[in-house]
């Protein structure tokens, strides 16, 4: 694996804070080969750790998902409340830009291999909010998107519905959209830049 | 003393993965029971085994310093220190372990252990909540402590003794020659003291999903949360081994073990189901109010 | 009761437009120089102690901007709400933070959204809800709020508009005619 010695510039960042973050770039991590990853992705799909980001009217949709009637812990799925241990992040609908922010920040934060699903016609192209000065309109150009799941809002069953579609994609080995972010950080990081004007953050938060 | 040492470490290794993967059962077994109570179908009971794997599997991590590194090993290695100072099963070569070795003071001192290195890992990991959580749960262990080291001394002075092969032993023969019913207030007591050590629900303050997300290990992730986990099971039933040598007359097969560690940490389960959650001051009063007084009076009737 | 209020209003301050809504709900029209004067009175003397929203509304066509106090009284269980209109190029108001300290963030929201200064409440330039925002504020009536979505956010090719009548008529009543 080649040692990627790029820095990131973190213009933004004042120099008395320069000590308290990480300044590498990002670099991509190559699956492993044969049986060993289809294993490990056997696994992954089967211990779904959700971390729901509560924007929007998702979050009220991600809640039944817990209790007897849906009960997604049968797939072995759970929720789990800070994003370093968490695999998949379920963005729960329109993301103003002010959440934005965090949801980029949560979403460096997740460790790799990681897993986005986005739910609502919101995160796809705006929704009912496509002329909001203060909503984006669509998700996956500020972060990767493994898998949609459309409504207004989706109701449970649809949601759990993605989520298995998300298994199979990870069994299938194609949930790889962690690297990509990283093969198209600049990318994905103007485009953050160019709706997240007061930028207080260092580029890549680990 | 007769079995050679590198025979005794093999059968060691052979009895910790034999703990491991009952521990870790025991924990999915649980989730399963608490699933169907909520009439739930919940997850199988080998779902830890399937989170270890995916935990393990994380590709990438980062690190916060040397304590960071070090917090979840001291964990694991409270856990299997605890482990190998207590005979699993009376009689077995195997399980026995290196209990002659060690004493009931040392298996006490490494069940502290692993929460000292955890609350230092947390605590460099610069989490507020993990701060949050260390406080919470080094307050209540001290507390918790109390009774338990109590009840303990309560046996010690029954039995006249410290090691704890000789105390399963007394208790044999018979099921009125457990501490159970020689010592009933101590084993009492000392029950207390487990719900708060497993931190199920009044004493799951430390933890507490809902309001600080999972408290101390907030930051970890990866491998170290691997090896938390791990620990969990580890730990989980060397826990209930110590208490079943200590009250519930031991173990002379592996079925016994398997029968006695389970319902001992059914009485937690049951409690954890049918009862909310103490605040940090309201479960500290707690524990320094009833069970340290049972077990001052287990002491005290014994000394008498 | 709101008949003796209102008396007692008219001849202290000069309202110039008086609009019964219901019987316990009424809304008054005064200049900009008298409103916090007359809040004031109304807290402290007519036990008007509930301060309900602040809200303005931007009438782009006469230039100003409407800012409405509504109050609340708990005893008489009546609303009464004052209208204010302030230019539109100068909208500039006198702060009511000294009288309830919650209409701090009021105040913010209206300096956020409307571009409404109230020197001296506390935190009037922090960003309330728009982090860095720099266009001209958003909630005012010149602010072109589809074109700068367009030119910022990225909109997905293939979105079609449907006109919600012609689109249910079509859908659900083919057969009528339109009334």
């Amino acid at each position: 694996m080649k040692k990627d010695n790029r820095l990131l510039p973190n213009k933004d960042m004042p120099d008395f804070e320069r000590d308290y973050f990480c300044d590498a770039h990002p670099e991509t991590v190559k699956p492993l080969k044969g049986f060993i990853e289809k294993f490990l992705n056997w696994a992954r799909a089967n211990s779904l750790w959700i971390l729901g980001f509560g924007t929007g009217c998702g979050a009220i949709e991600l809640r039944p998902l817990m209790t007897a009637r849906f009960d997604m812990f049968r797939y072995g799925m759970a929720p789990r409340p800070t994003p370093r241990q968490s695999c998949v992040f379920v963005i729960g609908g329109y993301a103003s830009i002010k959440t934005l922010k965090r949801i980029v920040r949560s979403y460096e934060q997740i460790q790799a291999p990681k897993f986005v699903l986005a739910l609502g016609s919101c995160t796809i192209n705006g929704g009912m909010y496509f002329d909001s000065y203060n909503t984006i309109n669509r998700i996956d150009h500020y972060i990767p998107v493994d898998a949609y799941v459309t409504g207004c809002m989706p109701r449970p069953e649809a949601i759990i519905a993605g989520l298995r579609k998300l298994q199979e994609l990870i069994k299938q080995g194609k949930a790889e959209k962690a690297n990509e972010y990283i093969e198209n950080f600049e990318w994905y990081k103007a485009n953050q830049k160019k709706v997240i004007k007061d930028w207080n953050m260092p580029d890549y938060n680990w | 003393m007769d079995t050679p040492l590198v025979l005794k470490i093999l059968y060691s290794l052979i009895s910790l993965a034999v703990i491991t993967i009952w521990g870790l059962s025991l924990g999915g077994i649980v989730r399963k029971i608490y699933a169907r109570v909520q009439g739930r179908i919940g997850p199988p009971f080998w779902q830890p085994f399937i989170d270890i794997i995916k935990t393990y599997g994380k590709r990438t991590a980062v690190t916060h310093g040397i304590m960071f590194f070090l917090g979840p090993v001291f964990r694991i290695a409270g856990g299997i220190g605890t482990y190998l100072f207590i005979p699993a099963i009376l009689g077995s070569t195997i399980f026995s372990n290196f209990s002659v070795s060690g004493d009931v003071l040392l298996v006490m001192y490494f069940i502290f252990f692993g929460q000292l290195g955890m609350a230092l890992g947390a605590g460099e990991s610069g989490h507020p909540y993990s701060a949050i959580g260390v406080a919470r749960g080094l307050a209540q262990m001290t507390a918790f402590e109390v009774p338990f080291a109590l009840s303990i001394i309560a046996i010690v002075i029954q039995y006249h003794t410290l090691n704890i092969t000789t105390i399963v032993l007394a208790q044999q023969g018979s099921i009125l020659n457990w501490t159970l019913f020689t010592n009933p207030l101590a084993t009492i007591a000392a029950l207390i003291a487990l719900l708060g050590m497993n931190m199920h629900n009044p004493f799951s303050v430390v933890l507490a999903p809902q309001e600080i997300p999972i408290g101390p290990p907030t930051e970890f992730h990866g491998s170290y949360l691997a090896l938390m986990q791990t620990n969990r099971g580890i730990f989980n039933a060397a826990k209930l081994v110590l208490y079943m040598n200590l009250f519930f007359g031991g173990a002379t097969n592996i079925f016994a073990l398997i029968i006695k560690t389970f319902s001992i940490y059914m009485i937690s389960v049951v409690v954890g189901v049918s009862f909310p959650r103490f605040r940090t001051d309201q479960s500290i009063k707690f524990f320094l109010f009833v069970p340290t007084l049972i077990a001052l009076l287990a002491i005290i009737i014994l000394v008498l | 009761m709101m008949k003796d209020i209102l008396k007692r209003l008219t001849e202290k301050f000069p309202i110039s437009e008086i609009e019964e809504q219901r019987a316990n709900m009424i809304f008054v029209t005064m200049p900009k120089i008298n409103a916090v004067q007359c809040i004031s009175y109304l807290k402290q003397f007519e036990g008007f102690t509930h301060l309900v929203m602040l809200a303005a509304v931007d009438y782009i066509e006469d230039g100003i901007f409407q800012l409405t106090y509504i109050l609340h009284n708990y005893e008489l269980h009546t609303d009464i709400g004052i209208r204010v209109q302030i230019d539109r190029k100068q909208p500039v108001m006198e702060s009511i933070h000294t009288l309830w300290a919650q209409a701090r963030t009021y105040q913010q929201e209206l300096k956020e959204m409307f571009g409404i200064d109230f020197p001296g409440s506390p935190d009037i330039d922090e960003p309330f809800l728009l982090e860095g925002w720099q266009n001209i504020p958003p909630m005012r009536k010149d602010f072109d709020t589809l074109k700068y979505s367009q030119e910022t956010f990225f909109p997905r090719p293939g979105r079609k508009h449907y006109d919600p009548q012609k689109y249910m008529k079509e859908k659900l009543y083919p057969d009528k005619e339109p009334e």
